[in-house]
């Protein structure tokens, strides 16, 4: 990696950075965070599922876990909430390995790798809602303590730089992969898994460090979301609502592009609160525009947004 | 473990037999699809939500009793299934497995959250005398509507099988099913086969939704809780094989049923999960061939 492949990070941090300036409004940056979260989320998906082709639809697995485990080491264990942030990534990392040790070594691909996703992700959510640990039904709810040491700030703006600080890591950790070694064999698993083989490439073992990789960062926006909303339930922690989120972003974007989940999240949710300034809160609209894109970008290749648009404009 | 007279396990494995039947119903169109198809119809909850909803405005908007409304829905969906497969579906596939995977995840989530914003989150039910009835067998009670939604669904079946072994288009089926490019080869139409396939797959749905209407409640995501029962059932039976569906759908009925009343309502569900976990884990090669 030289300097050079920092620069379009370093230029999206410093525009980037430019939105709590311009913008004070607290539901807009509310609205920015949120959205922050999602890129981020959507960056570990796009690991596994843009650069390793390995689709997930449960990666709310490790984002809830990620919420849970930062919730739980401090309220049951005092711990500090920046170590609880970081074992809630842990946390996350090592359920993202032991799902991809069981699903890969079993040779599960393509749908059924999908499928055993979304399975995996609804148990725990059952077992969250149904457990009396986790809070049950009832969820989670982190007392509010306003300081800095505690990870709560007063002005959303330094939650918000809090945030894209982490999305940064995340696009930078993404270039890396990228550059490394194990980027290429990641792509060349996804193109062809038999000739990555033959060629040599410990396939279980690429596709396990793609899938730990992925979800610790999908973690990191489960515990930052529990840190920023200081609640947690199991439908928002483990619910489907963040598995689709976390995968339509890349896929409309660009999957397997640096900059693609962040495109896709920043255009799917500027959509949503479009349509609702024209039709008002009817709920379920913008999904259902969601689902309309999906099916449109996967009808008509190049299977993304800008791809399509740069293919409409000739270039 | 608590333990339970003879008499309520008895009853819940009765049950479990009676749901189960509809689950088997369920999957059967899922596993026609992949069988022929060979393709994972991820839409296929949310196309039984919709059924739902369309047998519960037969009843709402024009007093269509749930299994009248079996009359004209059974068409309307076969119809429909064949539109998705042939101009939406069909054409985004372009041979990629991940390509029909978003495809009908797209679907699924236009549909669900289309069926949210027109009737809102609120769960609907049908109010019909017989809802309550109750059938004496023996020392049990059985629910009339779960009894004839047995029936039904193996009627259904006998009705697919007997399409399957004795007709034109189920010969036509099952040459594609088995060797696509030789039934190109002697004139027949693939494309229209695959999309006459997802119709009757769709249609299997309309006749559950109508079966299942009078003892559940619709709401937009209802489909949800059937399609990993459907997914479970259709891996367990074997992909593609219709008297597995049933067979698989019979079984997970049962264990529903039962881990329901040694678990609890709220851990229950997830007896059918881990046992989707464990299949698919340690028998794929077996279950799955070459196409995983």
């Amino acid at each position: 990696m030289t300097p050079r492949d920092l620069l379009p990070i370093l230029a999206f941090a410093a525009l980037a950075a430019l939105v709590p300036i311009l913008v004070t409004a607290g539901t807009t940056l509310n609205f920015a965070i949120f959205t922050l979260i999602l890129c981020l989320a959507a960056q570990g998906w796009n690991i596994l599922g843009g650069y390793g082709g390995q689709y997930s639809f449960g990666h709310a697995a490790f984002f809830g876990t990620g919420a849970y485990a930062a919730a739980l080491l401090q309220l049951k264990l005092g711990i500090s909430p920046y170590g609880a942030f970081a074992t809630g990534i842990a946390a996350a990392a090592t359920v993202g390995f032991v799902i991809g040790f069981l699903s890969f070594r079993s040779g599960l691909r393509g749908s059924y790798f999908a499928l055993v996703t979304l399975a995996f992700a609804e148990v725990f959510r059952v077992l969250a809602n149904a457990v009396e640990f986790t809070g049950g039904a009832a969820g989670l709810l982190i007392p509010i303590d306003v300081r800095p040491a505690n990870f709560q700030f007063a002005s959303r703006a330094s939650f918000y730089l809090v945030a894209l600080g982490l999305v940064v890591v995340a696009l930078v950790m993404t270039r890396a992969l990228e550059r490394a070694r194990l980027g290429a064999q990641l792509v060349a698993v996804r193109e062809n898994e038999q000739a990555a083989r033959a060629l040599g490439v410990d396939v279980l073992r690429v596709k396990l460090s793609a899938i730990t990789l992925s979800a610790g960062i999908t973690g990191a926006a489960g515990a930052l979301y529990a840190q920023y909303f200081l609640y947690i339930d199991s439908n928002i922690a483990y619910g489907s609502w963040i598995s689709v989120e976390a995968l339509l972003a890349p896929i409309i974007g660009g999957a397997g592009t640096l900059f693609g989940p962040i495109v896709g999240a920043v255009l799917l949710h500027s959509l949503a609160e479009f349509t609702k300034s024209l039709v008002g809160r009817i709920p379920g609209v913008d999904l259902v525009i969601f689902g309309v894109l999906l099916i449109l970008v996967v009808r008509f290749p190049p299977r993304d947004l800008p791809g399509l648009i740069r293919r409409r404009l000739g270039r | 473990m608590r333990a339970f007279p003879a008499e309520i396990v008895l009853e819940a494995v009765a049950n479990g037999l009676l749901t189960g039947a509809v689950y088997g119903l369920v999957a059967l169109g899922l596993t026609l699809v992949y069988g022929v198809l060979h393709i994972i119809n991820f839409a296929h909850g949310a196309l039984l939500t919709l059924a739902m909803y369309a047998a519960f405005v037969a009843w709402h908007a024009f007093g269509l009793d749930p299994y009248v409304a079996i009359v004209p829905l059974v068409p309307i969906f076969f119809a429909l299934g064949y539109a998705l497969q042939r101009f939406v579906i069909g054409p985004a596939s372009r041979g990629d497995d991940s390509n029909i995977l978003l495809v009908t995840l797209g679907l699924s989530i236009a549909i669900e959250n289309l069926m949210l914003a027109i009737f809102r989150s609120d769960t609907l039910s049908v109010q019909v005398p017989y809802a309550m009835e109750v059938v004496e067998a023996g020392p049990m009670l059985l629910s009339l509507p779960r009894l004839i939604g047995f029936g039904v669904a193996f009627l259904v079946a006998a009705v697919l099988f007997v399409i399957l072994a004795l007709t034109d288009t189920g010969r036509a089926i099952r040459a594609v099913a088995k060797e696509r490019v030789g039934a190109a080869l002697v004139g027949i139409d693939v494309s229209h086969v695959y999309a006459v396939t997802f119709g009757i797959g769709a249609a299997c749905l309309a006749v559950a939704a109508c079966l299942l209407l009078p003892s559940f409640y619709v709401s937009p995501r209802v489909g949800n809780a059937f399609v990993l029962v459907a997914f479970t059932i259709v891996v367990l039976g074997g992909m593609g094989s219709v008297p597995g569906a049933l067979l698989g759908g019979l079984f997970i009925g049962v264990v529903e049923s039962l881990s329901g009343l040694y678990l609890g309502d709220s851990l229950g569900q997830i007896g059918i999960f881990v046992i989707f976990i464990l299949v698919l884990l340690f028998r794929p090669t077996g279950l799955f061939g070459a196409r995983a």
